[in-house]
């Protein structure tokens, strides 16, 4: 066994939060589709960095952690200011740009 | 302590040992199984406790990568922080806010079935080659550069990466505002009208009377709350006593001929009673 295979848990990770991305509709759970996409590709920064024996992989996978955590809390913001004005939190339902 | 354990443990860190592959082959299956749970469960808040346990043993892999710090930062940062933010917006947005089942666009899931997987076979085949193509150099302890994962990473960050890092700052201050301005926006139904938008609404005549309504008993023969006020022409305001007073049923005492107490004066006190009055 080599770290490649978490290249592959990573690829597989990935294409989960692609297809819940595009198959659910309720928009906070899309949200988390999203985070499991960033979650495997920093799995895989972190595998490349173990292959180079390098650690400029981490620091990447840490760079997308700060703006992972950026991104949830204006996308829930954003989400919670949709739904205060429309009660709904799905994604058909919002079809303006604006609340 | 912990390089030391993982020195100790695979004398060559670019080969896989035993162990890690134990704990790869039980903690992958893991994260996949909460991965689809993830996706397919109906109900938000399984979705969301799936990903925490995709997430931790994320968590688990990484540390096991020789990557500690960001082990123990997924652990704090995403299922501490970010997860608990997702239940939080859940509980606010209404927990039985599952999705409906209704296709919007026709054929939509088994085209995004199909598009998933033909992008699992893509980056699969992409990677496959390299399962036997590439040799894993590893993070030795005494690597380039490379002394404590938390040393390393930080002489990274502060030297070569110093001007990301610095650019990380004012994205977290931007979100930081972005979700106050956000988070306490109002919508114009929401907006409070003051007292001279109110003055002036009355002047135009948006209301139905320009005064406040009269208070019940003001310049009547008594000051209860059921008595109507009188007008200056003598007469009664009839919606200076509330709704709810009128439609309250009064039980009629008047009828009711009960004990007299003047009956015990003899009648010689009323009229002295009378005039007094």
């Amino acid at each position: 066994m080599t770290p490649t295979y978490y290249l592959l848990l990573s690829a597989l990770l990935f294409s989960i939060g692609a297809v819940g991305v595009l198959v659910r509709r309720n928009a906070i759970v899309v949200f988390m589709c999203i985070e499991l996409m960033l979650n495997a590709v920093n799995l895989s920064l972190v595998t490349f960095a173990r292959i180079h024996g390098e650690l400029d992989g981490q620091v990447m996978a840490f760079f997308v952690m700060v703006v992972a955590a950026a991104e949830v809390v204006v996308g829930l913001a954003i989400i919670m200011s949709i739904f205060r004005t429309r009660r709904t939190a799905s994604v058909d339902d919002a079809n303006l740009l604006k609340y | 302590m912990t390089l030391d354990l993982l020195a100790q443990a695979a004398p060559d860190p670019g080969v896989v040992s035993t162990g890690e592959a134990v704990v790869f082959w039980i903690l992958g299956p893991i994260s996949l199984l909460g991965a689809l749970g993830m996706v397919l469960a109906r109900n938000a808040v399984h979705s969301a406790l799936a990903l925490v346990g995709t997430m931790f043993s994320l968590a688990i892999f990484y540390i096991v990568q020789q990557a500690p710090f960001l082990g123990f930062v997924q652990i704090i940062v995403y299922t501490g922080a970010i997860m608990m933010l997702f239940l939080f917006v859940l509980m606010l947005v209404g927990r039985d806010s599952s999705d409906s089942v209704v296709e919007v666009l026709r054929g939509q899931r088994l085209t995004a079935l199909l598009l998933g997987l033909g992008l699992a076979v893509l980056l699969v085949a992409a990677v496959a080659r390299s399962l036997t193509a590439v040799t894993a150099t590893g993070l030795a302890p005494d690597g380039p550069g490379y002394s404590g994962n938390v040393t390393g990473l930080g002489a990274q960050i502060f030297t070569d990466y110093l001007f990301a890092f610095e650019l990380t700052s004012a994205l977290l201050i931007t979100a930081a505002l972005g979700a106050m301005v956000l988070g306490y926006a109002q919508g114009r139904a929401h907006t409070k009208r003051g007292q001279r938008a109110t003055v002036e609404a009355r002047l135009r005549g948006e209301h139905d009377r320009i005064s406040p309504l009269p208070g019940p008993g003001v310049y009547a023969t008594g000051n209860s709350v059921a008595v109507p006020a009188v007008l200056p022409d003598g007469s009664i305001a009839p919606e200076s006593i509330s709704a709810i007073i009128d439609a309250t049923p009064v039980r009629e005492i008047e009828d009711e001929p009960g004990p007299d107490a003047r009956a015990l004066t003899g009648g010689r006190h009323d009229d002295t009673a009378e005039e007094s009055r």
